[in-house]
C-alpha cells in the first residue's frame, strides 16, 4: 500500500462568488481500520486562509505546527496577516525543501485574497502548485472527487449554494473510497464570517 | 536483520468519567519465544499520567524512560507539571523529529488526569496523535475496538469501564491465537496512578526482581 494511502483521506476546495469552500472528512484510519471519526484535516492559518492536508497524519500535523510558526514569524515581521497566495508559495518552498524525503502531504489552500477575491491552490508532495478559479481535490478519493466536482459545478455560487454543493460533492465522492468517510466538515470562508458545519454522512 | 514492529502486544485504554483505564498484556515475546510472563509495559510518567507502549523490548523501554525523564525534569525545571495534552505532544514531537533519522517503532498510549479531566492520546509509531476516548494497539485491536464500541457510553464509572475491558479481554482470550492470560491494568484519576485487577482493587505494585544471593530461596538449599 503506498505511504499516501496509509491513513486516507478526502479533501476538496471550490471557489464562488465572493466565496471559497474548504471540506474534508474526519476519518482518522491506519489502514483498514478506524480510530477515531473526528480527525480534522483543514486547519484554519488565519480568518482568510484555511489549508487541508490529504495524506500521511503524521506529517500533516507536523507540518501545522510548523506552518503555524512561520505564520507567527510572518505576522511579527510584517505586522500583517499572510495573503493565500503568499502561503501557497510558502508551503510550496517548504515541501520542496524536502524534495528527496519528502513530507507525504499534499495539500489544498483556500482563502480570500486582495479585495477578498477568492483563491484555491492545490500541490503534490513536493510542492508542484496549481492554481485554478474553480476547484481542486486531494486525497485518496481524488479520483470520485474529480467526476462529482466536474458535474456538479457551477462558476459563481452564493455561500449558501456553494455549501451544498461543496457537501454533495464531498460525501458522494468519501462514500465510494473506504479510506475515507466517517463525518464531513465544511468551512465556507466569505468576507465577513466563516460558516462552519460539520456534516454526519454516511457512517462506514 | 532490523528489529520489527510486530503487532502481538496488546494495549487497550478506555477514558470514564473521571479516569482512564488502560491495560496492557504482560508477555515479552519475539518471533516464538516468550522471554517473560510479568513485564509491565504501562510507564508511570509521573504522578498524574501514564503511557503504555508496544514495540520491540528495546525501542519501548527507551523511548519510554526518555519520554518519563524528560517530563521529570520539566516538573523540577518549571515546578509544575506538563498537562496531559502536553506531555503527549512532547512525545509525538520527539517521535516525530526521529521518523526520518533514526526511527522508534513504539506504539503507544498516554493517559493523564488533569485540570481539564481525563484524556487519552492515541500515537501511532510514525507519530501521528489523536485524543480518543478509547483505543488499541495492534492485533488486539482488531477484536477489542468493536467491543468497546458497542458497551462504552460516555462517562462511565470505574465499574462499567472495568466490566468493557473485562469483556475485550475474554474476547482475546476465546479468539486471538497467541495466548495472553495475564493483564496489567492501571488506572489514572485526580488522585493519580495505580495498579488495579479485575475487581477494581488495588494491588501493590509488583516487586522488582533482585539478583542478590541472599534474596534467592534457591540458594539455601545449596547450603
Amino acid at each position: 500500500m503506498s505511504i499516501l494511502e496509509y491513513n486516507g483521506s478526502g479533501v476538496v476546495a471550490m471557489c464562488g462568488k465572493n466565496c471559497v469552500a474548504i471540506a474534508s472528512d474526519m476519518r482518522y484510519g491506519v489502514q483498514q481500520t478506524t480510530v477515531a471519526t473526528d480527525m480534522h484535516k483543514v486547519y484554519k492559518m488565519h480568518d482568510k486562509v484555511y489549508i487541508g492536508m490529504a495524506g500521511l497524519a503524521t506529517d500533516m500535523q507536523t507540518l501545522v505546527q510548523r506552518f503555524r510558526f512561520r505564520l507567527k514569524m510572518y505576522e511579527l515581521r510584517e505586522e500583517r496577516k499572510i495573503k493565500p497566495n503568499v502561503f501557497a508559495n510558502l508551503v510550496s518552498s517548504m515541501l520542496y525543501q524536502k524534495r528527496f524525503g519528502p513530507y507525504f502531504v499534499e495539500p489544498v489552500i483556500a482563502g480570500l485574497g486582495d479585495k477578498n477575491k477568492p483563491f484555491i491552490c492545490a500541490m503534490d508532495l513536493i510542492g508542484a502548485p496549481v492554481y485554478t478559479d474553480n476547484f481542486l481535490v486531494s486525497g485518496t478519493s481524488s479520483e470520485e472527487l474529480y467526476g462529482v466536482c466536474e458535474a456538479m459545478y457551477r462558476p459563481n455560487l452564493e455561500p449558501d449554494d456553494l455549501f451544498e454543493t461543496v457537501s454533495q460533492c464531498l460525501q458522494a465522492a468519501v462514500d465510494r473510497d473506504c479510506l475515507a468517510g466517517w463525518g464531513a466538515e465544511v468551512y465556507v470562508i466569505c468576507p465577513d464570517r466563516v460558516i462552519h458545519k460539520t456534516l454526519k454522512s454516511r457512517q462506514d | 536483520k532490523r528489529r520489527r514492529l510486530t503487532m502481538a502486544d496488546i494495549l487497550l485504554g478506555v477514558t470514564g468519567k473521571d479516569y482512564v483505564l488502560l491495560a496492557a498484556d504482560r508477555s515479552a515475546a519475539r518471533s516464538i519465544i516468550v522471554f517473560k510472563n510479568d513485564e509491565d509495559k504501562i510507564l508511570e510518567l509521573d504522578s498524574h499520567k501514564l503511557m503504555a507502549t508496544s514495540g520491540p523490548q528495546g525501542d519501548r523501554t527507551n523511548f519510554g524512560e526518555y519520554i518519563q525523564r524528560n517530563l521529570q525534569l520539566y516538573n523540577l525545571a518549571n515546578s509544575v507539571p506538563l498537562s496531559t495534552h502536553g506531555a503527549a505532544n512532547f512525545a509525538r514531537r520527539e517521535l516525530a523529529e526521529a521518523l526520518r533519522r533514526s526511527p522508534w517503532q513504539v506504539n503507544s498510549l498516554i493517559a493523564g488526569f488533569d485540570k481539564k479531566g481525563p484524556s487519552l492520546y492515541y500515537m501511532d509509531y510514525m507519530a501521528s496523535m489523536h485524543k480518543v476516548d478509547k483505543a488499541a494497539h495492534g492485533y488486539g485491536a482488531y477484536f477489542t475496538l468493536s467491543v468497546m464500541d458497542r458497551y462504552c457510553v460516555k462517562d462511565m464509572s470505574l465499574e462499567e469501564g472495568l466490566s468493557v475491558l473485562k469483556k475485550c479481554i475474554h474476547e482475546l482470550q476465546t479468539r486471538f491465537l497467541l495466548k495472553c492470560n495475564s493483564f496489567i491494568l492501571k488506572v489514572v484519576d485526580k488522585d493519580g496512578t495505580r495498579i488495579i485487577d479485575m475487581d477494581g482493587n488495588t494491588v501493590e505494585p509488583p516487586k522488582p526482581k533482585t539478583f542478590n544471593k541472599s534474596d534467592d530461596s534457591d540458594s539455601k538449599a545449596d547450603e
